[in-house]
């Protein structure tokens, strides 16, 4: 890269110190903003920190699909984010339609009531990453594979596309309606209240003031998506599909040498991506209870922006990257505006690419022969 | 006759790479195909191992078309390569290499002995089997895309420019090594453009230029030849 092709900006970074220092003023400033509200109110401080936990786990989840689909066929799958709309709606007509959350308690009433739920919701999550992964699967191959040679463009526009398609197609009166509608969650909300120990909040009763809240969708968030990323990190790193995986990303000639099925793997890895979105989905719905056709535009962007935060292609990347987000997002939201999360969400993402393109965990592209 | 090419022709879009070449490896054999940069050497590598498809021509492998089989079944059946520069997963370790090679292999257990006749062959590698292969050196790079391509068990070993960057010392003990194999049962088809290293190696052996197979013969033959030795051994 020569220096004509460097923005003012980056000129600016590269250059001088001027960049760098810009960059630790704003840190600085961020950090005594930020510090000063905490210290005026910790309890308040402590629940957007738990906000945003809650947030940050559902775009990990999203942000990994994300990111491995980039890895190895280098798209921007745009469509990503109507898949985790995709997964709360199946899981939407799973508890309210079918009652699949009852299954185990219907089927052996002698089960504790407790490990009735759990695994009732289970299958509700389940249900839903299944039916994500054969979507997606379905997509690329209708859509990615035949543009897999084309120039990279052709494919993100297509993405785009696939984008409105399942949008619109969920808009339609039979399908999902263009309405909104609430979200039946698959097990009872629990709420309790941290201050001088943790007590039972009754439903309806207001939390005495200072203390912090939580519930048990952040337990189940914050449970359900360790189990995947445990599970997903295992995938990548042991199997044999997963290493597969990870040599197709770095070289698909060579793979194919090896007699490595490249197709297969490709449609394996948007089926693992859309099965985390769905499950994402699920999560996502459970705490705010509400699912729309249009609800994955904008937590599809933000995990976007998590993975390019985070370096995209690289997973870890997308984790650090996503609880970042959720971070950001709730105190902007809680200390400056609500409107103001995603202008602070897209503000990070012009601020990444300006300043470092690859993200925290990315490497430089490799130019390959 | 083992592998058999006949009358191959690849087009890079307007450019004909390979003209209409055609030749044959036996069981058991090396044959070495010599010739300079662009000749079309590991096109043709590459059209065997079903990654570049031949507008015109046929490859035959123990008599069966394979031209337009799949690549992954190529492997499969039992032909793999050692490409050209290499081509080590580098963010794989090395032991996770060797397991790519092994890809197209189900039994554990057959898959452990070719682990441990790779190791005997490349005792660094073992060494080595948990450090990430771009971390390795070249001569080692080579020796583990040769192990990783043995991983699969192929009766055919198509290795591209296995000398490429290694030191005299370390091309020697490279084709040492490509000789064991050989007398192990394994049939070599050797690209190379170090002709004499190559010759002196190779039963048979082709001269590729420019798409086209200008001569051919035993190694012998080839080495005494006054035009191979003018063109490639740097004799005056």
């Amino acid at each position: 890269m020569n220096d004509e092709q460097l923005t003012v900006l980056q000129r600016m970074i590269k250059g001088k110190w001027i960049g760098k220092g810009f960059l630790a003023l704003l840190a600085l400033a961020i950090i005594w903003w930020v510090g000063g509200k905490a210290i005026q109110s910790p309890s308040l401080f402590f629940q957007q920190i738990i906000n945003g936990i809650q947030l940050g786990f559902v775009y990990a989840l999203i942000a990994l699909g994300y990111t491995m689909v980039y890895g190895i066929v280098r798209l921007i799958n745009f469509a990503h984010g109507d898949v985790f709309m995709f997964g709360a709606f199946v899981s939407f007509f799973a508890v309210s339609l079918f009652q699949l959350h009852l299954w185990p308690v219907q089927t052996f009433p002698s089960l504790p009531p407790l490990i009735g739920i759990v695994i009732g919701t289970l299958s509700v999550i389940a249900l839903s990453m299944v039916s994500c992964a054969i979507l997606a699967m379905t997509i690329e191959r209708i859509a990615y594979k035949p543009l897999r040679d084309a120039p990279r463009i052709s494919a993100l526009i297509t993405a785009i596309g696939v984008s409105f398609f399942l949008e619109y197609f969920g808009a339609l009166p039979f399908v999902f309606t263009p309405n909104f509608i609430t979200y039946k969650r698959p097990f009872e909300i629990v709420t309790w209240y941290v201050k001088d120990g943790i007590h039972r909040l009754e439903a309806g009763a207001e939390a005495p003031p200072g203390s912090v809240i939580f519930s048990n969708v952040l337990i189940i968030i914050i449970l359900v998506s360790i189990l995947l990323l445990v599970g997903l990190n295992y995938v990548v790193r042991r199997t044999k599909i997963g290493k597969a995986m990870r040599a197709t990303a770095y070289d698909k000639p060579t793979s194919r040498l090896m007699g490595i099925n490249v197709d297969g793997v490709i449609s394996t890895t948007f089926a693992i991506g859309a099965s985390l979105a769905g499950a994402a989905g699920v999560l996502y719905a459970t705490a705010y209870p509400q699912v729309v056709f249009w609800m994955g535009i904008i937590p599809g962007l933000k995990a976007f922006v998590a993975a390019v935060l985070g370096g995209i292609g690289s997973i870890p990347g997308a984790f650090v990257g996503a609880l970042i987000m959720g971070q950001a997002e709730v105190i902007s939201a809680g200390y400056i505006s609500t409107p103001m999360r995603d202008a602070v969400a897209f503000t990070i993402l012009i601020l990444v690419l300006l300043i470092r393109p690859t993200g925290i965990f990315g490497e430089p592209e490799r130019e390959k022969a | 006759m083992l592998l058999e090419v006949k009358d191959l022709n690849v087009y890079y879009g307007a450019i004909h790479a390979l003209q209409g070449i055609s030749f044959h490896l036996n069981q058991g054999e090396i044959v070495t195909l010599i010739g300079a940069n662009g000749a079309g050497k590991s096109t043709t590598l590459n059209t065997i191992s079903g990654i570049l498809r031949p507008r015109r021509g046929q490859v035959l492998f123990k008599g069966v078309d394979i031209t337009f089989t799949p690549a992954e079944e190529i492997v499969r059946m039992g032909i793999c390569q050692s490409p050209e520069g290499r081509k080590i997963f580098a963010t794989l370790t090395v032991m996770e290499n060797l397991e790519m090679g092994a890809y197209t292999q189900n039994n554990k257990a057959e898959i452990q002995k070719n682990l441990e006749r790779v190791f005997r062959s490349f005792p660094r590698l073992k060494e080595r089997q948990n450090q990430l292969g771009g971390t390795l050196s070249g001569g080692e790079q080579q020796m583990l895309a040769i192990g990783r391509a043995l991983m699969s068990r192929p009766q055919v070993l198509l290795l591209d420019e296995p000398s490429m960057g290694l030191s005299p010392i370390l091309v020697e003990e490279i084709f040492n090594i490509i000789q064991e194999i050989n007398s192990q049962g394994t049939s070599i088809l050797l690209v190379e453009q170090n002709a004499q290293m190559a010759l002196s190696v190779a039963h048979r052996g082709y001269v590729l230029e420019t798409g086209k197979i200008v001569l051919e013969g035993k190694s012998s033959d080839l080495l005494n030849n006054p035009m191979v030795a003018k063109a490639y051994l740097g004799a005056h």
